[in-house]
């Protein structure tokens, strides 16, 4: 895309100070979990490095250990400090959110565009397979296929991207069926360009705004379906815990008052989430065709 | 859809080493498979299987050694309860709401409406179950944080509905189950309003003098009402998968709960017997939609009979 359409972009994207916002909360906590090794006072999938004595401490206790510091968000009931558990926690959903998406971007996009150009007997059959997908709930695919592989952190993915993919399928198939009518199409085609090269150069950079707003809006819903798989104990091992299996562990601690544990990872998934929506909204309202004519 | 459960259930782990107690010798351990014919190879049992279904039997639960298709059908009034909740308070709160913010949407509290359906959608179900827990029923003790109130049983079915108790039990699973939907349809009704007030028949209306709720409450909203129709009935099924969740946090006796047990104790038949009731729901849901939008878009029974 010209620099002066990016320019446009960011322009109308300006205009509503909620997705402003939202990109800067996104960015920051994209900061922090790619910084968290450096940022995190206390490394917490280091068993031997924790203290089960400062199990379950409040907010602005003091550690037992040398040097003295302070669990400035309290501790879960292992002695891990809950500052850095979160920052290690945003580091995987982000993990697993992004690459989800990534990899299901890719296939779907591939599988769209060749179902889009081609036509026919591919189309209907790859159609087909993504209609079934989507037919079924989100939730109920993942859960089905983690309790047959288990837990893991590729099993997640791959099981993210089973039941995403249809949706970048569907939108690449939608834009390539407008584009493949257009007359630069039939222009590259007279030129005696082979297939491959029409759609990976001329189709492909047409039809990536529609793909960004679902693919925004694609990695919010990953990062939110793998804390719930993880909440049900669907997800993450208990040695890498994301943030789903953080709020999980402390919901049992909640009624007795000790609410640091499932509250403040849960804020930061809800910020996390929220921001990532904030953004995708505002690339969705702008990069609407049907209100962009008015 | 059966044989790749099947398959999969089996091959996370022999159901005998979780049912049968460690201390047990081996020749408890060879009576307890021969009894649930577990010392079958697979293909016989999944045949034998395939051949019991056809009849309606579905296995007995390895857990609980009642047939699986009894706790499925037993514990489903619970959670379709919840669910017809749920979508009804997402649908009568939802429509007026997002009416509001397509007619007006410059206004203050259209823009509050819209952020508010940006937070609902993104907010994790069982966090927000979790907050309204602390908060309602800790904190205040307005509402009972968990379980299912009284029933009473109609048609042979219990329902909790008719109860004041059992609505004081639903109000908070429901709300929670119904947030993601309700910014869901305050979303499409705002999207459906805004673009069908630029449409013409609606300048006609007002050009002939309607008043305006009259041209909104009859016009504008029917013709929007097809899509909302539309994805409310496919979202059901989304809703009763998710109710999972709300079911976890609340200790809601339904099949959600029953399944995430289920598939913990690796109790194969139950969850062979909830892929197949539940996947045979949606499959009628999805029926049932498309025969009612076909019945409510006259474009689509025009281009029929002209043809």
């Amino acid at each position: 895309m010209s620099s002066l359409r990016l320019r446009q972009l960011w322009r109308s994207f300006g205009r509503s100070h909620l997705a402003l916002v939202g990109a800067a909360i996104f960015s920051a906590t994209l900061f922090v979990a790619v910084c968290a090794p450096l940022l995190a006072p206390q490394m917490p999938y280091d068993l031997a490095g924790l203290n089960l004595l400062d199990a379950r401490l409040p907010p602005g206790s003091d550690w037992s250990g040398e040097p003295a510091r302070t669990y400035l968000l309290g501790t879960d009931e292992q002695g891990r400090d809950m500052l850095s558990a979160i920052m290690y926690g945003l580091r995987i959903s982000l993990l697993v959110g992004f690459s989800s998406a990534l990899i299901a971007l890719a296939i779907g996009s591939v599988l769209g565009l060749v179902a889009g150009y081609a036509g026919g007997r591919v189309d209907t059959v790859i159609m087909r397979l993504a209609d079934i997908q989507l037919s079924f709930p989100a939730i109920l695919i993942a859960m089905i296929l983690l309790a047959i592989s288990g837990q893991g952190v590729g099993k997640i993915i791959i099981a993210l991207v089973a039941v995403q993919w249809a949706y970048y399928a569907r939108t690449m198939r939608g834009a390539a069926l407008v584009e493949r009518k257009k007359e630069y199409v039939e222009a590259a085609r007279l030129q005696g360009l082979s297939h491959g090269r029409i759609v990976l150069r001329h189709l492909l950079p047409n039809c990536i705004p529609p793909l960004l707003v679902v693919a925004a809006l694609q990695v919010a819903s990953a990062v939110a379906l793998e804390a719930t798989l993880s909440f049900l104990g669907l997800g993450l091992p208990i040695t890498e815990p994301s943030l789903g299996l953080l709020i999980a562990n402390g919901y049992q601690h909640m009624l007795s008052g000790r609410y640091w544990i499932s509250v403040f990872p849960g804020m930061a998934l809800m910020l996390l989430i929220v921001s990532i929506n904030l953004v995708a909204d505002q690339l969705r309202d702008i990069l609407n065709p049907r209100l962009l004519e008015h | 859809m059966s044989l790749l459960v099947f398959v999969g259930v089996f091959a996370i782990g022999s159901p005998i080493d979780v049912l049968v107690s460690p201390e047990a010798d081996e020749a408890e351990r060879e009576r307890v498979s021969r009894t649930l014919g577990l010392d079958q190879p697979l293909w016989t049992q999944y045949g034998r299987f395939v051949v019991h279904a056809v009849q309606g039997d579905l296995g007995s639960s390895f857990v609980h050694n009642v047939p699986a298709i009894g706790l499925i059908f037993e514990r489903l009034p619970a959670t379709l309860e919840l669910a017809c909740v749920a979508m009804a308070m997402a649908v009568v709160l939802g429509i007026p709401l997002g009416l509001w913010a397509g007619l007006y949407p410059k206004s203050r509290s259209s823009k509050a409406i819209m952020a508010g359906s940006i937070v609902g959608f993104s907010l994790p179900t069982f966090w927000v179950g979790m907050m309204m827990i602390m908060l309602l029923s800790v904190q205040w003790g307005l509402l009972p944080s968990n379980g299912r109130g009284e029933t009473v049983t109609v048609a042979g079915v219990p329902l909790s509905v008719l109860t004041v108790d059992g609505w004081r039990h639903l109000l908070i699973p429901a709300l929670n189950l119904a947030l993601f939907k309700l910014s869901l349809v305050i979303r499409l009704t705002r999207a459906g309003a805004r673009e069908a007030l630029l449409q013409d028949y609606v300048k006609f209306a007002r050009a002939k003098g309607l008043r305006p709720s009259r041209v909104i409450g009859v016009h504008v909203l029917k013709n929007i009402l097809i899509p909302i129709v539309t994805v409310v009935g496919m979202e059901f099924g989304s809703v009763v998968a998710f109710a999972v969740v709300t079911e976890s946090v609340f200790s809601w006796p339904g099949i959600g709960k029953l399944l995430i047990e289920s598939i913990n104790l690796l109790d194969r038949p139950v969850v062979i017997a909830y892929l197949l009731i539940v996947v045979t729901m949606f499959v009628a849901i999805n029926l049932l939609v498309d025969l009612v939008y076909s019945v409510l878009d006259p474009r689509v029974r025009l281009s029929e009979s002209a043809t």
